[in-house]
């Protein structure tokens, strides 16, 4: 920080929609802040007005991603000390998404691309039936664990730079998420999932450069989920053990 | 055709061309380098199915390889629809089928 430990970090937001500029704020530069903790600071005592979005607090509900200093970030688990440049942090809404004011942005089409991309399960016993049996060693089983603890915060699409160049691309999130469930025994329309995730607009329009999976705070990685959806145009559908 | 067939196919013909296209750059530098005469070089090639079979693999393969290719980048950097991306992408694969084909017939026939 320029101004020596203590003292003020300079922060840039984005105020407005579409259209809209960058206001300074200065707030005290602390030991300990996160990106949240500095957005909050200014929202309750500087800018009132200022919108933003947060709930847990701790990295599990993903609706805290925006972009700091270039980058899409969880805010609510990025240390300053750890992105600040040269004591300014620069803070927009996430790349790749409506802007509705300030630093929030509409999420629906990344929740529509889930949709569109068979991401909802849709199991194949009923309630009356027992639950069915799943080897967590078999190896669609470790396919989808690998890829399951997403929480929909959608930095990796805003990482996406095909994302960027043609909106209509499912982009990473989803195309991890109908990964596990063409590798979930339990979900029914796999081979359907998995058509949907070829269609246009689909996995072959990825890279496989990997932004999304360098980006991913949780530690997924979309890129090779991805890769394995491709590698399936040539062998189908993974095998799952026969039901005992 | 669907997404799927068109990315197994790209993938295929690329598996074809890689070795061709080596053996294809072995062949230049070796004429080159023994100063064989466009005589000699046909005299080789004419009536060899074995050339044929080569070089007619080798603008088959490129000519499904390329348009692929091409259809990609059309749709990721021009305004052009997919529609079109793909129209002029086929077109473009019929041409280099045409001359490519053109070509080896010319040498081997
Ligand atoms: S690897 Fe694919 S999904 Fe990930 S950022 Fe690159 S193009 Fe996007
Ligand atoms: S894959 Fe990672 S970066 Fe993408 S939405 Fe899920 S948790 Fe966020
Ligand atoms: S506020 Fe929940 S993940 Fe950041």
């Amino acid at each position: 920080m320029t101004e020596g430990p203590g003292n003020a970090l300079n922060v840039r937001i984005w105020r407005g929609k579409a259209e809209g500029r960058f206001e300074t704020y200065r707030v005290p530069a602390r030991d300990n802040q996160t990106v949240l903790d500095v957005v909050t600071e200014v929202q309750r005592r500087q800018a009132p007005d200022l919108a933003y979005r947060f709930a847990c607090r701790v990295g599990v509900c993903g609706s805290c991603a925006m972009t700091v200093n270039g980058r899409p970030r969880w805010t609510c688990r990025t240390h300053v000390r750890r992105v600040a440049l040269e004591g300014t942090l620069t803070v927009e809404p996430l790349r790749n998404l409506p802007r509705i004011k300030d630093l929030a942005c509409d999420m629906a089409p990344f929740f529509d691309k889930w949709q569109r991309a068979g991401g909802r399960f849709s199991g194949t016993a009923s309630r009356r039936e027992p639950p069915q049996r799943v080897d967590p060693q078999s190896p669609p089983r470790l396919a989808a664990s690998a890829a399951i603890e997403c929480i929909n915060c959608a930095v990796c699409h805003a990482a996406c730079d095909v994302v960027a160049w043609n909106s209509d691309y499912l982009g990473p999130a989803a195309l991890n998420r109908a990964w596990t469930l063409v590798n979930d025994a339990r979900h029914g329309p796999r081979s359907d999932t998995l058509d949907r995730a070829f269609a246009e607009g689909g996995c072959t329009s990825c890279h496989s450069q990997g932004n999304c999976t360098r980006h991913c705070p949780v530690g997924l990685s979309p890129s090779e989920s991805i890769a394995a959806l491709k590698r399936s145009a040539f062998f189908g559908l993974p095998k799952l053990e026969a039901p005992e | 055709m669907t997404e799927r067939r068109l990315f197994v196919l790209q993938r295929l013909t690329a598996l074809i061309l890689a070795p061709l296209v080596l053996a294809h750059l072995g062949l230049i530098l070796y004429a080159v380098r023994d100063g064989l005469t466009a005589q000699e070089i046909l005299g080789r090639t004419q009536g060899s199915l074995g050339w044929a079979l080569f070089y007619g693999a080798f603008v088959l393969a490129a000519a499904v390889h390329a348009p692929l290719g091409l259809r990609t980048i059309l749709r990721e950097w021009t305004a052009a629809s997919p529609r079109l991306a793909t129209l002029v992408s086929l077109a473009f694969g019929i041409l280099l089928a045409a001359l490519g084909l053109r070509a080896v017939i010319a040498v081997v026939a």
